[in-house]
């Protein structure tokens, strides 16, 4: 047997004779291994350049932001233009109070119309219109949602005879949170098993109670996941805060002034002919870029909590 | 028990021609042995049923058959698998060569999403076709028993026949490439009686020029189909978590179901576990 | 409690030990005020959306009754004499968004190729999926940041190289000096980048291993496999991904703005600075009044057409071509 074994192999079928029968052996000269190399090469190739934006801009945004980051950083407010030093604190401030009002009124929206179309909508008319609404808000581009509220809330001066104000630029981030919000709702609701609503009702649990008490938070952690990411987006936006949150080159004065956000800072000072500006919006590149980090790291977390 | 173990079983290797061996074969998953110390001749131009009972590695023995296993990460082979002289697991030999030659029906039908025509000339293009291809078609669809159902709707997709002719698509699919071993693994678990006879029809046509192994769960079925039969058992392993499977018996169908060799397909056969 | 109960006195049924064997009309009212109240705030979604309409439309107005349809093929931007057309905004828009879908396509999809496919170790695969998503995270702004002063000066003299060899033709025409079209169309790429990649990695992984097992059953070599089955099963899903993509560039912002350079000049040359819809409204919306306010509401509203057609093009595409696989 084992003398036979390096002999070429016979084909023994004779209606074989239309097709190409070759030995077992790989030979990497044929067409279709030569080509599978070159394919296989060409996708790694494509996953390299895929990632290599990411490193370059982390590099970047870690080493110009980075070597400036120092207590004052926080501290202080930006220089006059011309001028040297200062600090971003006042945009630290407004990015995390405005995305806090964003939070503040997408996340009840969102998740009580996530629980309408998972719990009580039966998957009618209504509801489908709702759904396919959400998908048309989470396609609306950034800027439109900017042009909105700039147009029912700054230009009308809605609040209090104020134009620009951290409310409206607010408002302007929750309406680009919500589509993500009650997506993750509804979806993270229709995970929970119907098993344990019946074991509510069953002992006689009325459906705000099952919804609550058992069925919410059976889908915490779908839900914190995407809210997590929902708001960690929205920090980052910037679109919708030109003209709605404006800018100040002093420390907030309450939601309904116009405020700083790291964003807007970003691209005003990137468009600035002065290197202190510049060198500002690296610093709050680097400040913003961490806080995303941070909270896609605590997303996963979250998510990995509850596997365990 | 034990002593059936390790023990090479073979069906009157002497008298028919042999068309894959194993010799010694174990195979693993990561850590934890599938299957272990099989040994056997299978005869060309036969049909071999593998049956036993759920976890004894009679389909990961088949899936070893033409490499598929290869697919699943972490799974590996020890021992020899010869096919026309060559070793399968040779580090030289090609898997997908292998294939070419050695064609397998899957446990769920699994037409390609494309038109019925096409599965079967996708299959005989990629193996360097020469001939007629609408006479291919033809010629395979009839072999599988299928071609009265397809004949006029040749342009539609293969997901549109019911689960019993999509399975008989796909031997038509595996047997327009003239493979030389057609592996089937529980090709009729997933259809009902009336498609599982047709396709059992097809196969005895088949056996005439392929050689056929085939996987079941069923006993009557494997006494219908199968000229030779190997029972695979698993059992527990000292110290180890799970079972590991390995060949009880080989041999003539009706001597495994009438004669059987050994208590455990006795036991198998008449039912009392598995 | 139940047996607290029982031991201190034994003689009632444990029965009465439930004060709410009733519902309290309370109770009642809280349910139906809970379903209410979550109906209100689902209507919020529809209530957004058809405010965001009529607020960009009643804007609009003025300039669409002024301008008509010649605002979508007049390209002359001038507030001093209040003669406004978009067609520079709108060719831009198109081009920019098609072309850095043209470049992110392939390598979205060749990566999600190589990371479902196992051509290298898990580990290897796992590690380019979370650095893709990490990418997705960075906003736009901060992109923009570095292209400004870290892409566009890297790449120029590529740029100008193209622009020896090619500056015969009308596309590559012009020096390039800092901003433009080129720089805004590979941002947008290294932004659309993730979402093709993250959605044809979900497609990939949805085809059933049963196809995959198929296709080698007959004889196909690994590409051979993707090529025509695997990528063919998944493509309903990657094409309305690749929709998403495009709405998605068509309506990016900041990255865009801070590198296009803002032209409000018509020029065919991809070197040379040009202008979106969703730039000239960062551009201009806050410094604007009067008609051009209007005129800005007016390229919003196309800007918001095109990317309602676009998505609903995906939603349908997906319904359209999906497979039962």
């Amino acid at each position: 047997m084992a003398t036979q074994m390096t002999k070429p192999s016979p084909i023994s079928y004779s209606n074989s004779s239309l097709f190409d029968r070759r030995p077992l052996h790989f030979d990497p000269s044929l067409k279709r291994n030569r080509l599978n190399q070159l394919f296989t090469t060409v996708a790694g190739l494509f996953a390299s350049i895929a990632v290599l934006p990411l490193f370059l801009v982390l590099i970047y945004v870690l080493i110009q932001g980075g070597k400036l980051i120092s207590l004052n950083m926080f501290t202080e407010l930006p220089p006059p233009p011309g001028l040297e030093g200062g600090g971003i604190g006042n945009a630290v401030l407004g990015t995390i109070l405005v995305t806090a009002i964003a939070a503040l009124i997408a996340i009840p929206v969102g998740v009580g119309g996530g629980i309408y179309l998972s719990e009580y909508s039966s998957r009618g008319w209504f509801a489908q219109f709702v759904s396919f609404g959400n998908d048309v808000l989470a396609g609306v581009p950034s800027i439109i949602s900017g042009v909105f509220v700039y147009g029912i809330v700054v230009s009308t001066r809605f609040f209090f005879d104020q134009s620009y104000s951290a409310m409206a630029g607010g408002i302007a981030l929750s309406v680009l949170m919500l589509p993500t919000v009650i997506k993750t709702t509804d979806e993270g609701l229709k995970l929970v098993p119907q098993e344990l609503r019946m074991g509510a009702y069953g002992v006689g649990a009325s459906k705000f109670v099952t919804i609550t008490r058992v069925t919410l938070p059976s889908a915490f952690t779908p839900i914190a996941t995407g809210v997590v990411l929902a708001i960690a987006r929205a920090a980052g936006e910037t679109a919708p805060l030109i003209f709605t949150a404006l800018f100040s080159p002093f420390w907030p004065e309450g939601v309904f002034n116009p405020i700083a956000t790291m964003s807007v800072l970003i691209f005003n000072f990137a468009i600035m002919p002065y290197e202190a500006q510049n060198e500002l919006a690296w610093a709050a590149s680097f400040v913003l870029v961490m806080m995303i980090f941070a909270a896609n790291i605590l997303a996963r977390w979250i998510s990995r909590m509850a596997k365990v | 028990m034990t002593s059936s173990y390790a023990k090479p079983t073979s069906a009157d290797a002497s008298k028919m021609d042999v068309c894959m061996s194993l010799q010694n074969v174990t195979i693993s998953y990561g850590k934890f042995e599938a299957v272990k110390n099989v040994y056997m001749d299978l005869p060309k131009g036969k049909v071999t049923a593998f049956i036993g009972p759920s976890g004894c590695g009679k389909s990961t023995v088949l899936r070893a058959l033409n490499r598929m296993n290869d697919l699943i990460p972490g799974c590996k082979l020890k021992g020899r698998v010869v096919f026309d002289n060559n070793d399968l697991y040779d580090p030289r030999v090609d898997p997908v060569e292998v294939r070419r030659r050695i064609g397998m029906v899957f446990q769920k039908p699994n037409p390609f999403p494309k038109t019925i025509y096409e599965n079967i000339a996708f299959g005989a293009r990629i193996n360097g076709f020469k001939g007629d291809m609408d006479e291919l078609v033809e010629r395979s669809l009839r072999k599988a028993a299928v071609w009265d159902e397809c004949k006029d709707k040749l342009r539609d997709s293969g997901l549109a026949l019911s689960g019993g002719q999509q399975q008989r698509l796909c031997i038509a699919r595996a047997i327009a490439t003239e493979p030389e071993v057609i592996l089937m693994d529980e090709p009729c678990s997933a259809l009902d009686p009336i498609s599982t006879l047709k396709i059992e029809e097809t196969m005895h046509q088949l056996k005439r020029s392929y050689t056929i192994i085939i996987v079941t769960h069923n006993m009557q079925q494997a006494v219908r189909v199968a000229d030779q039969t190997a029972f695979f058992n698993a059992e527990a392993v000292e110290g180890g978590s799970g079972k590991v499977g390995y060949l009880v018996e080989f041999n003539d169908t009706e001597r495994i179901f009438n004669a059987p060799g050994q208590q455990a397909t006795q036991d198998y056969v008449s039912g009392r576990f598995g | 409690m139940l047996t607290d109960l029982r031991a201190t006195d034994p003689s009632p049924s444990p029965r009465d030990a439930f004060t709410l064997r009733r519902r309290p009309p309370s109770e009642r009212f809280v349910d139906l005020g809970f379903r209410q109240l979550t109906l209100v705030l689902a209507s919020m979604v529809a209530i957004v959306l058809l405010g965001i309409f009529l607020t960009v439309f009643q804007g609009a107005r003025e300039a669409i009754a002024q301008f008509g349809l010649n605002f979508l093929t007049t390209s002359g931007w001038d507030p001093v004499n209040e003669d406004y057309g978009a067609f520079i905004a709108i060719y831009g828009t198109l081009v920019s968004s098609i072309l850095s879908l043209l470049i992110a396509v392939p390598l979205g999809v060749g990566t999600a190729i190589f990371i479902t496919e196992d051509l290298m170790p898990t580990v290897v695969r796992d590690a380019i999926g979370l650095m893709v998503e990490l990418l997705a995270a960075i906003p736009s702004v901060v992109l923009g940041l570095w292209a400004i002063f870290v892409m566009e000066p890297a790449i120029r003299p590529a740029l100008s190289l193209v622009h020896s060899l090619l500056g015969w033709s009308p596309f590559f025409n012009t020096i390039p000096q800092g901003p433009g079209m080129a720089p805004a169309i590979l941002i947008l790429v290294v932004m659309i980048l993730p979402i093709i990649t993250a959605i044809s990695r979900d497609a990939l992984n949805q085809v059933p291993i049963e196809l995959r097992q198929g296709a080698y059953g007959v004889g196909t070599t690994r590409w051979g496999a993707i090529f025509s089955v695997i990528l063919p099963a998944a493509i309903s899903a990657i094409t309305g991904g690749v929709m998403l993509a495009l709405g998605r560039a068509m309506g990016e912002t900041m990255a865009v703005t801070m590198i296009i350079g803002n032209s409000l000049n018509f020029d065919l040359s991809l070197l040379a600075p040009g202008n979106t819809i969703a730039s000239m409204l960062a551009n201009q919306f806050g410094e604007a009044d009067g008609i051009q306010v209007s005129a800005l509401m007016y390229a919003a509203l196309i800007l918001m057409v095109l990317t309602f057609l676009v998505n609903m093009a995906a939603q349908v595409i997906v319904k359209r071509l999906s497979l039962r696989y």
